[in-house]
């Protein structure tokens, strides 16, 4: 394995792990708010199409990128509605917000192109282009910080490096605004929130729509930049791999983002290779793909490091009358 | 206490559910831009107007009864097993392995041994996510999910490495001897004019026993009692006695057993061979299943027989009305888990103020004691 292969197989892992990474920041403010939301599946899939079918109408990338988020939030706004309103079982609300997506996308698909639940191929301006940072061209041939810095770093598109930004940005969120101190307090405790004078459901609602947002980003990632258009099921699990990494990164932002890259490679490593050797022993391509979810079983187990969920997480808030 | 009579609480609102589930999925057909009683009568004609369809209708109702069951014992425990899909999977290994691997005599011995195959399987599959909320209080809705992800990466490992046939590029086991051929409904009872390839086959009757073991078991006996108790408190159960680990093991592992026998219906009944995907979705639509039949296998039965027809009829829509898509199906099945499962009290809290206000009034009709 040479120096370039090594840095194809991280370049792809940069955008493999872009949607795992918005679609489990999208959890982490849900879940951190007290929200299990096991429909970021859902949500992604239905941004993935209303943005791509709105820019390919549109042939505007960034007005397809605000239809996808828009479809994203009245999902989390189902999810809302069933789970913080009505209170009732956020597990069964986020089974029937994936299956509704990925039934409503390939229904609607198939009567807006007929073209068997997919999108028409999206070009030039309906997708987001690939972003050449300054001197990438200049750089490429000094040796090794050339190549890293042409090949690795620039040459993603803009969804990319918000995603990144987006990591520290949650930490400052969560961890040094007021905001955030009251989104994490109702995941843990809501009655004491409710006790000082602060509405848990508002702050629900906010964390929950929070989430459909970067799913929406999520979404138009996959449809708009990864590929070029939607096709059916085109979010593959990612979802749950995101949900995984989040379990993985114990609802920690900078952790997610570390995740999220280890479950990156591990997909950019098995669509290189079919079969791996390592060390005379060869491993299956199914192994590889499995792989994120029995990490995460191990973690789960809590035999390397026990991940406690926010301890509210899972409940709807009752007040006292 | 009772805000409301009983047979408000179990008929009255799924039937409400289930009527703003189709009310909604008529919005989306008329929208589509086709007549949403047009396809409703397609769809009933289809699924129930011949013993054609309703030979496909209790073939799907089948595997719909066993993962709906699943899901339904592991809810009096107050779990939810989403991993039926999972769990079905490796059910259907277990037949597979046992099909293949002995000469039967007779399909009767064989479908004894695979119902056992298929249920160990499947429990077993349920075993180390149940082991580990019983232990280790690790989410089961999460493990069980991973858990279905492992499932499909290890049976399309073990189809294309160890049981594809050599020489063949399809990942699936070779096809079954004709000695274990189950008999269909055509076989059983050609009278009702069934055809010889109807899917339906005697594990509709296997379904049936299940529902009425299942119901033996969550409300005539010791077990069920302690299941039922442990799902309405925890705290009170371990007051009582009742061992935590124990229970959740056992719900789960029968829940995992029943979701594994579906295997005997749709790859010993029907495929006759192991195939990637032999599950198709079905131990999702057990969720909604159970969700619909209110955890009662009288429910389950009714349930799963109205998702045949919806899985019958939406194939046959798809054939006449080429403009709404099979997907349909899915969508009209979110609904019902959402309306019936997640937005259970936006039916329920007005209902239960109706009722409130009904009875108050009959108070003050009659005279004060």
């Amino acid at each position: 394995m040479d120096f370039l292969t090594i840095l194809q197989i991280l370049d792809s892992t940069v955008r493999l792990a872009t949607p795992l990474l918005l679609a489990c920041l999208a959890g982490l403010y849900s879940e951190r708010a007290g929200i299990f939301d096991i429909g970021l599946e859902g949500k992604m899939l239905a941004a993935a199409f209303f943005s791509a079918a709105v820019a390919f109408t549109s042939g505007n990338v960034w007005v397809g990128l605000v239809a996808g988020i828009a479809a994203s939030c009245v999902l989390s706004g189902i999810h809302g509605l069933a789970s913080i309103t009505f209170r009732g079982n956020q597990l069964i609300s986020g089974v029937a917000i994936n299956f509704l997506a990925a039934g409503m996308t390939v229904v609607i698909a198939q009567t807006w192109f007929q073209q068997g639940g997919r999108t028409p191929p999206l070009q030039g301006a309906a997708r987001f282009q690939e972003i050449t940072l300054p001197f990438a061209d200049a750089m490429a041939n000094v040796p090794i910080i050339g190549p890293i810095y042409s090949e690795l770093i620039s040459g993603h598109s803009i969804l990319v490096y918000m995603a990144l930004a987006i990591v520290p940005l949650t930490w400052w969120i969560l961890f040094r605004t007021r905001f955030g101190l009251r989104l994490r307090a109702v995941g843990e405790n809501p009655a004491a929130v409710d006790t000082a004078g602060i509405s848990v459901m508002g702050a629900r609602y906010a964390a929950v729509m929070i989430c459909g947002v970067l799913c929406g980003l999520a979404g138009a990632y996959l449809a708009t930049s990864l590929a070029a258009g939607f096709v059916k099921d085109m979010s593959a699990g990612r979802g749950f791999i995101a949900l995984a990494a989040l379990i993985f990164a114990k609802w920690r932002p900078w952790y997610a983002l570390y995740a999220c890259l280890l479950f990156g490679l591990l997909d950019a490593v098995g669509n290189r290779y079919q079969n791996i050797e390592l060390v005379g022993v060869t491993i299956p391509v199914q192994f590889m793909q499995a792989l994120p979810y029995i990490l995460t079983v191990v973690i789960l187990a809590g035999f390397v490091g026990k991940a406690i969920p926010p301890r509210a997480g899972g409940e709807p808030y009752v007040k006292e009358r | 206490m009772d805000k409301m009579p009983k047979w408000a609480d179990v008929i009255l609102i799924p039937l409400i559910s289930v009527i703003l589930a189709l009310l909604v999925s008529g919005l989306v057909v008329l929208y589509i831009g086709e007549s949403p009683v047009e396809a409703m009568q397609i769809m009933v004609r289809g699924a129930m107007g011949s013993a054609y369809g309703w030979g496909y209708t209790l073939f799907y109702a089948t595997n719909f009864i066993f993962t709906g069951l699943a899901v339904a014992v592991a809810f009096h425990a107050r779990m939810f097993n989403i991993g039926g899909e999972g769990q079905a999977a490796l059910g259907g290994l277990g037949v597979a392995i046992v099909c293949l691997s002995v000469p039967w005599p007779h399909w009767s011995l064989a479908l004894l041994v695979a119902c056992g195959a298929a249920a160990i399987f499947g429990a077993a599959w349920a075993a180390i996510p149940a082991y580990l909320q019983a232990k280790r209080g690790s989410h089961i809705v999460i493990t069980t999910i991973m858990f279905n992800f492992i499932a499909s990466a290890l049976l399309v490992y073990l189809l294309v490495n160890v049981f594809r046939v050599p020489g063949s590029m399809a990942p699936e086991t070779a096809r079954f001897a004709d000695a274990v051929h189950l008999p269909n409904a055509a076989d059983i009872a050609p009278w009702l004019g069934f055809r010889s390839s109807t899917p339906l086959n005697i594990s509709f009757l296997l379904a049936l026993l299940a529902c009425f073991l299942v119901w033996m078991l969550i409300w005539r006996t010791r077990l069920g009692y302690e299941i039922r108790a442990f799902g309405h408190s925890e705290t009170a159960a371990v007051y009582a006695g009742i061992n935590p680990v124990r229970i959740i093991m056992i719900a789960m592992l029968i829940s995992g057993g029943l979701a594994g026998l579906m295997a005997t219906n749709s790859v010993m009944g029907e495929a006759e061979r192991l195939v990637i995907d032999n599950v198709q979705g079905a131990g999702f639509v057990g969720i909604a299943v159970a969700l619909m039949g209110r955890s009662h296998p009288v429910g389950v039965f009714l349930a799963a027989i109205l998702f045949g027809v919806l899985y019958q009829g939406g194939a046959e829509l798809e054939f006449e009305m080429p403009a709404v898509s099979r997907e349909m199906i899915v969508v009209i099945q979110a609904l019902v888990i959402l309306f019936t499962g997640a937005l259970d009290n936006m039916v329920r809290m007005p209902m239960e103020k109706l009722f409130l206000s009904l009875r108050r009034r009959d108070r003050a009709d009659s005279p004060a004691e």
